[in-house]
Formats: structure tokens, sequence, C-alpha cells
């Protein structure tokens, strides 16, 4: 049942609504927020910043970014190869399952594409692994197709450590923790294999748009 | 990394508000009823879900102020410009009904049983609020392991649990206040500083492990002061706030 997380909203099982006394709300999203807030989210300009652990912080010169499937072919890349390659500058809206939403934000990054065009595989799924220990699992059809980044960027600046610099992934259409920051590398596989935060009950695949917050959402 | 995955899935429940508690001029306790409660650990947090008679509805995340065993029970710091936390904060009293569900986390967690290494815990404002949890259930399962709290907070009336802090037996409590101090404070003023983490940090070779939570800023920096003091990453945990919780 995905969807009874949603067709719940404000009910029971029972469909009494359990309104709150004397809360009335006052959602103030910006102008043009309109259709573009995800279910149980709200907008904000911060940038608010979650991790579980301290802030690694690796030099460029030792950088590399790693995609191979165990057992098969791989290829790296350092930064000047990664930086070599075609780059452009995405807008997109991100979702984290803390429930901030921040809209327009704009990425320098290397299209997934790009980078997975040049390893070969038979892969159906993928854990991102970084710096620091932090992974989580994609299915690879989110990753190909425009979907996804190696962002290095963000505003015109080089990405600072505290949102994942030097690079992390942009997967703009889930939760923002599948965006792993301090991102090294995909391993290409075969069944999805939950990473960091799904190990800890967040939900496998994570569309906000269907509130999957949680397992079992 | 091996944790605890949460079992099925997480549903709504129906929560009835017990006793509230004024902590500070901005921040309510406030201790919740829940029948079907499956029981929690140290540091989780839980999802407070309201809904306006109109069908508006507003979610978020608060961290679980009591420890495992004992009624449930949030912190809730008032944001003035915010949607939620004034209500949770001045509107809400003891009989309403809200919605929740949790808990939640699996990683900033603490469990008494079998745990050996020290605890070295760093809270700013109110992110002491999952710490209490760590250091009652502490208290509750007379857990032999040492423990020294580091609370960073901008004045005394704005220091949460003032009056329990100074009651979790052996824990040493350092407290620091960054904007203002009363005449004859003997603790230490301003913001934290790598002086005042080596104070309370254990030597490594105890393996101690830490717990960090508060808003971005301050976080970061403790985390970072932990690292240069030759702690592991993975035995720093951290919850930053700014996300979490929420206006």
């Amino acid at each position: 049942m995905p969807a009874f997380g949603r067709l719940s909203r404000g009910k029971d099982l029972d469909g009494m609504s359990h309104a709150s006394r004397g809360f009335h709300g006052r959602r103030r999203d910006p102008e043009g927020a309109e259709g573009r807030v995800p279910p149980g989210q709200y907008v904000t300009e911060d940038f608010p910043v979650l991790s579980a652990g301290p802030t690694p912080r690796t030099a460029l010169d030792q950088w590399t970014f790693t995609v191979g499937q165990p057992g098969g072919a791989a290829r790296s890349w350092t930064w000047q190869e990664m930086r070599a390659l075609p780059s452009e500058t995405v807008t997109a809206d991100i979702h984290c399952v803390t429930r901030w939403s921040k809209l327009d934000t704009q990425w320098q990054a290397v299209s997934l594409d790009t980078l997975l065009a040049q390893v070969e595989h038979d892969a159906a799924y993928v854990l991102a692994y970084c710096d620091g220990g932090y992974t989580t699992n994609l299915p690879l059809e989110d990753l190909t197709g425009g979907q996804a980044w190696l962002a290095f960027g963000y505003d015109g600046e080089p990405l600072d450590p505290e949102h994942g610099g030097p690079a992390r992934l942009l997967v703009p259409h889930l939760y923002f923790w599948k965006s792993a920051k301090w991102v090294r590398g995909l391993r290409l596989l075969d069944s999805g294999e939950p990473g960091f935060w799904e190990t800890y009950g967040y939900h496998m695949y994570g569309d906000p748009w269907r509130e999957q917050r949680y397992a079992g959402d | 990394m091996a944790g605890t995955a949460v079992r099925g899935r997480l549903t709504w429940q129906v929560a009835t508000v017990g006793e509230v508690i004024d902590e500070t001029p901005t921040v309510r306790t406030i201790e919740l009823d829940v029948p079907d409660w499956a029981g929690h650990r140290a540091g989780q947090h839980l999802d407070v879900r309201l809904t306006a008679e109109d069908g508006y509805v507003a979610e978020r995340s608060y961290s679980i102020a009591s420890a495992p065993g004992e009624q449930v029970a949030i912190t809730v710091q008032r944001i003035a410009d915010g949607e939620v936390s004034p209500y949770l904060t001045t509107e809400l009293r003891r009989g309403d009904q809200l919605e929740l569900r949790g808990p939640v986390g699996g990683y900033f967690v603490w469990d008494a049983g079998g745990a050996v290494s020290p605890l070295v815990l760093v809270a700013g404002g109110s992110g002491i609020v999952p710490l209490r949890s760590i250091l009652r259930h502490r208290q509750r399962s007379s857990s032999m392991v040492p423990a020294r709290l580091l609370y960073s907070a901008r004045s005394l009336p704005e220091v949460i649990y003032h009056d329990e802090l100074g009651g979790y037996g052996a824990v040493a409590v350092t407290c620091t206040l960054t904007r203002r101090q009363p005449p004859g404070w003997a603790g230490h003023a301003g913001r934290v500083t790598p002086a005042m983490l080596a104070e309370v940090a254990w030597p490594t070779r105890q393996d101690p492990l830490a717990f960090v939570c508060g808003p971005t800023s301050f976080t970061e920096y403790a985390a970072d002061g932990l690292v240069a003091l030759g702690y592991p990453p993975h035995r720093v945990k951290t919850e930053r706030f700014g996300g979490t919780g929420g206006p």
C-alpha cells in the first residue's frame, strides 16, 4: 500500500479527521512555489546541513572518482580528468527528508550519463560510497537520462565541504540524502543493497512526491 | 555500520498531551501519552503532524527528550517566525491531541547495555535535548560509563534542564555562556574553544565515543575540534539542526 501514507493524511484508519485544536497553519511558501513543494515539506531560503559525523576534507590531488562493478571493469577519474569532461549548470529544486525544500538551486556538474557511458556494465543498482564512510543506494535507471549529476560547484563557487565538496551526487528527484556528499565512487550492483540511512529505517527509494521517508512508506 | 532497521512501517498515532513544562522563556517540554508506543532508544526522534480545520497539514521532527522506558516527551524551542513551534510552545495544552509517529533514527543513539566507552556529550542550545535522553538513560540504567557534558547556551536563563543538569551523579557538566554571564559566574564564557573541548574530551586511548548536537556551525566546529584532538571521525556522532526540527 505505497500510497496509503498520502491518502491518510490528517485522517485515521476510521476516516476520522484529527484536527489539532487551535492550529491554523500559515505556510508561507514563496511566489512561484505552487506545485513544487512535495507533501510534508516547507520551503527554506537557508541551506541546512545534515551529516552523521565530522566533515571530511579531501585534497584535490588525492581525489578520484571510480565507477565499477565488483569483479568487473572499473573506471577512475582524477580531479583534473573529471573537470575536463563536459559540464553544465543545473537548476533544481531539492527536498530533504527532514522537511526543508530549497527551490532553484544552481549547481555546476558533470552528468552521470557522461561518466556511466565510459564504463561497460550490466548493473541495475548502484551503491554510492563516500569519504567518511557514508553510502546510499539508488536504482541505476534513476542515475541516467539526464536525472543525476556529479556536482562540484554551487552558485558558481567550488562546492563547500559542509555541503559535500569537493564533489557530491546530485539526484534532485529523490530525497536529498540520496545526493551523497563527499562521493568517491559508484559500486555497480545486480540488486539493491541498503546504504547508511536505509539501514537505519529510511526508505530504499525515497521519492519525495510519494513521501517515502521511512521503510514501508 | 551495522544498524537496527526499523521493522514494518511507522504508522501515525494519536497522542494526548500530558504535563507541559516551561524550561526557559522560549522552550517547553511536552509529555505525551502514546498508547501504542513501541519504545525508543536514547537519541532518537519522532515526527509530529498537525492538521488545521481546513485539512492543511504541517509535519516536523523533534528529538525525544525522555529516556527509554519513560513517558515520551519532546522539548521544543520556539522559533519566532515559525509555523509549528509557536503552536507547540504557546497554544498546546494538557489534554490536547496530536498525531505522531516514531521512533526514527538509529545512528545518533546510545544504548547503556554493554556500553563501556567513555562518553563525551557536546550540546549547543536546544542540541541538549537528545543528549538529555542519553544522560537520563545512563542514570536510570545505573550505567558506570564515565560521561562528561559540555553545554553551550547563550545565557543562564536559556539553559534548558537547568535544575537537573547537576543531578546526573558522576557526570561532569561544563557550561559556557556565549552572550551574557551572571555576576559571579564560575563557568566558561564565550563560544566553545579547543581548550574547552580538550577539558571534556577523554583521552583517545580510552576509546571514547562523542555525541555532538547543535546548530550547524556549532556542530561543525565541535566535531572538527574533536577530530583535531585525535578522535576518529566514526567515533564522533553528530546531529546538526537548522534542518531538523525546523521552524
